[in-house]
């Protein structure tokens, strides 16, 4: 017995130890499921770090890095925390990037990562409710919190003089957590939401809905939903009854539909989504060239997520999770050199001398709080029937 | 001033949208309620009959507006009404002739013909998707308002706005001539009398010499218009998917039942008595209120019954009640 735990101590302490090694990363996201479009250019960013990193050849004198896929499937989280443990116990990767959807990641995050000590960096869940989440250090995400949102949200309508609103949200986890979020802020800013109020998706009429946000009242309303559904209908119905003329739209209402639906009826609204005018962005556009679509939603945020995992065992100088979870902030944020994509390299040589970085990458990553990113925002405003970039912030 | 707002703001947003989903559901009710009186079971497939002559009527609007058809500031759907109707017609014959007529001859129970039309509820579903996908499709064109909201402010001076579109307005007069000349053809013509006398009492029907099958098939000619008409004004005022059309079932059902299934007086009665009860009650009276009451009684929070969540409750909710004290419904139709 006790030359057993002699030896896992013996083991335990050279798996620390710096020397070339290959090196495995998980890569859990949703191929298959509601989301299946973007994860493959998902993935195709996070790997296009890890074999920048793993070519270089400068990451832990030598180390290799390979990519292990597995499917979160977005909704399932029996499925999810499944491949998780898989990954995990039989492929034995060091790091996850991943996973996308909120609900299957704090699952994969409490049920596979946190008790196998595995540091999870997710690219694109937004849930407030992961900010919170008990997870020993091991969890990071380069999306912002959508809490975020809303204190941006608020920040954009109280620059314009509004302090009363009605808000109505598409009743599902991000609805509703940016929509809270959204009333949580704007009341501490002194503001009024004078009715916060669900829609389901998927209806072809909702004057009662519009009915009873007219009701409440307000100088505008935030429609927290999607353009592709409900978000439009009530949209369309307030316009119809002369409820609202002037709308505030989050995220998931932004895009060139909008102004196919709607053009210059809704002059003069206002709204905000992740977006952000960094040079990292162009950069990784050009590195990325033709291989996969760069801007495709949460592409830069998924080689940023990689590439900080990877930074991050260099400044550690270990691919031990529990060595270098602490080292994520450190090497996201200033001070240091900065980095953008494509610059891995040098960052990797930089701390192997010891240095200190501040990695910027493609998505002008600043991870804040509980290791989250601050997100950058671009306000938009209606204009002419067009939507049209007023700032980033 | 004040009483003017508070009625301008009921009518904008509880009466006319009301009074127009009341005749939508009305029409729809009128089919079910036809279907179960002379064929005698519950058609589960009447919500995607709508929506398949709402399709064909979508697509021939389409080919008239791609070849530059148009009807003023109506709706080119008005125009392309009529053939949807008539490719509604020719299904649900071609439907009966190959399911129901089976099911006819063997004298199969009620309860057997419903899971019948179940399946053809699934059919109907899966070849409307099929030809023109499940997702929103929108064929409304013309002028959009008879009234908008902006000018009625501006030409009345007062603060709440009326909006009454198009689409409401034409629903609300289709509604009134299609049931117009129902009742007509129902009272007045030898076919409709022969219709009610097979729905009375069958046996006694067939005595005096009325030839069952062409009863049957008039009736399924009736429905499909009424289901075409329904779908189209429906679909016009709101827009066409078809899992809406599915659901719309349970209000259609409600309104059916609850005025009394086999009674076209209870349907319409019906349909109004569903589409009030889930505005009304779903509605936030707080700015109505506001403006009738006095300052010191003025609500503050919304006055709302029930969150808007729960419209499809409030049909369940009659339903049950309708059907715990008067099974027959309120025009004494064939308990169900």
């Amino acid at each position: 017995m006790k030359k057993l735990l002699a030896a896992t101590a013996a083991a335990a302490l050279t798996a620390g130890a710096a020397q070339a090694e290959d090196i495995k990363i998980g890569i859990i996201l949703g191929f298959t499921g509601p989301i299946e479009s973007l994860t493959p250019s998902m993935a195709d960013g996070a790997e296009l770090a890890i074999k920048e990193v793993s070519d270089s050849g400068l990451l832990l004198d030598g180390s290799t890095v390979t990519p292990v896929r597995a499917d979160s499937t977005c909704v399932d989280a029996g499925a999810a925390t499944a491949a998780a443990e898989r990954l995990i116990t039989s492929d034995g990767v060091k790091g996850i990037m991943g996973a996308d959807c909120s609900g299957v990641t704090s699952a994969i995050l409490s049920n596979a990562a946190v008790p196998n000590g595995v540091v999870m960096i997710s690219p694109s869940a937004t849930s407030p409710a992961l900010s919170t989440a008990d997870d020993n250090g091991l969890f990071f995400r380069t999306a912002p919190s959508d809490a975020r949102q809303g204190v941006v949200m608020t920040e954009v309508l109280m620059e314009q003089g509004i302090e009363e609103v009605a808000v109505t949200y598409t009743n599902n986890d991000y609805g509703k957590g940016l929509a809270d979020s959204f009333q949580a802020a704007f009341e501490e800013a002194g503001g009024t939401v004078t009715i916060n109020a669900a829609h389901e998706d998927g209806k072809a009429d909702y004057s009662a809905e519009v009915g009873a946000l007219a009701s409440a009242g307000g100088d505008r309303l935030v429609v927290a939903g999607y353009v592709d559904q409900g978000g439009s209908g009530i949209v369309r119905a307030a316009l119809d009854t002369g409820a609202f003329d002037t709308f505030h739209f989050p995220d998931g209402m932004i895009g060139t539909q909008l102004e196919a639906n709607f053009g210059d009826e809704i002059e003069g609204s206002t709204g905000q989504h992740p977006g952000t005018d960094s040079e990292g962005a162009t950069v990784f556009a050009e590195i990325v060239g033709d291989a996969f679509d760069s801007t495709s939603p949460f592409t830069p945020e998924s080689y940023d997520a990689a590439a900080l995992m990877l930074l991050a065992m260099q400044a550690a100088g270990s691919s031990d999770p529990s060595v270098y979870k602490d080292k994520v902030m450190e090497v996201a944020n200033a001070p240091g050199e900065p980095i953008l994509p494509g610059e891995l390299g040098k960052a990797l040589e930089i701390l192997a001398e010891g240095g200190d970085v501040d990695y910027v990458g493609a998505t002008a990553v600043e991870l804040i709080g509980p290791g989250e990113s601050a997100g950058n925002y671009r306000e938009i405003v209606v204009e002419d029937g067009v939507i049209s970039t007023v700032k980033y912030r | 001033m004040d009483l003017l707002n508070a009625l301008v703001a009921f009518a904008n947003f509880v009466f006319i949208p009301a009074v127009a989903y009341g005749s939508q559901l009305a029409l729809g009710a009128l089919g079910v309620t036809l279907i179960y009186g002379i064929l005698r079971f519950s058609n589960f497939a009447h919500g995607d009959t709508m929506a398949i002559g709402t399709m064909v009527t979508v697509l021939v609007t389409w080919w008239m507006q791609s070849v530059g058809i148009s009807f003023g500031p109506l709706p080119t759907a008005l125009l392309a009404l009529p053939f949807g109707i008539l490719g509604c017609m020719a299904l649900v014959l071609v439907t009966d002739r190959m399911v129901y007529r089976f099911y006819r001859a063997q004298k199969a129970k009620p309860v057997i013909l419903v899971i019948v039309s179940m399946g053809v509820m699934f059919i109907y579903n899966g070849l409307t998707r099929f030809i023109i996908g499940p997702d929103d499709q929108r064929f409304s064109d013309g002028e959009r308002f008879i009234i908008s909201a902006r000018t009625f402010k501006e030409m009345t001076g007062l603060d709440e706005g009326l909006a009454f579109k198009t689409t409401q307005g034409i629903t609300i007069v289709t509604a009134v001539i299609v049931v117009a000349l129902l009742f007509w053809f129902l009272n007045r013509t030898r076919t409709g009398k022969s219709m009610r006398a097979y729905s009375d009492n069958e046996d006694l029907a067939l005595l005096s010499g009325i030839n069952p099958e062409r009863v049957v098939m008039y009736t399924w000619l009736i429905v499909a218009a009424l289901a075409t008409v329904a779908g189209v004004l429906y679909g016009l005022d709101k827009s066409f998917k078809p899992f809406v059309y599915f659901q719309l079932l349970l209000p259609i059902f409600a309104s059916a039942i609850v005025g009394g299934l086999g009674s076209p007086i209870g349907a319409i009665a019906g349909g109004f008595i569903i589409a009030f009860s889930e505005v009304t009650i779903t509605y936030a009276w707080k700015k109505v209120l506001g403006y009738t009451l006095p300052e010191s009684l003025e609500p503050d929070g919304l006055v709302q019954l029930l969150s808007t969540d729960y419209k499809f409750a409030v049909s369940f909710i009659i339903l049950l009640i309708v059907l715990l004290f008067r099974p027959t419904g309120l025009f004494r139709g064939k308990s169900v």
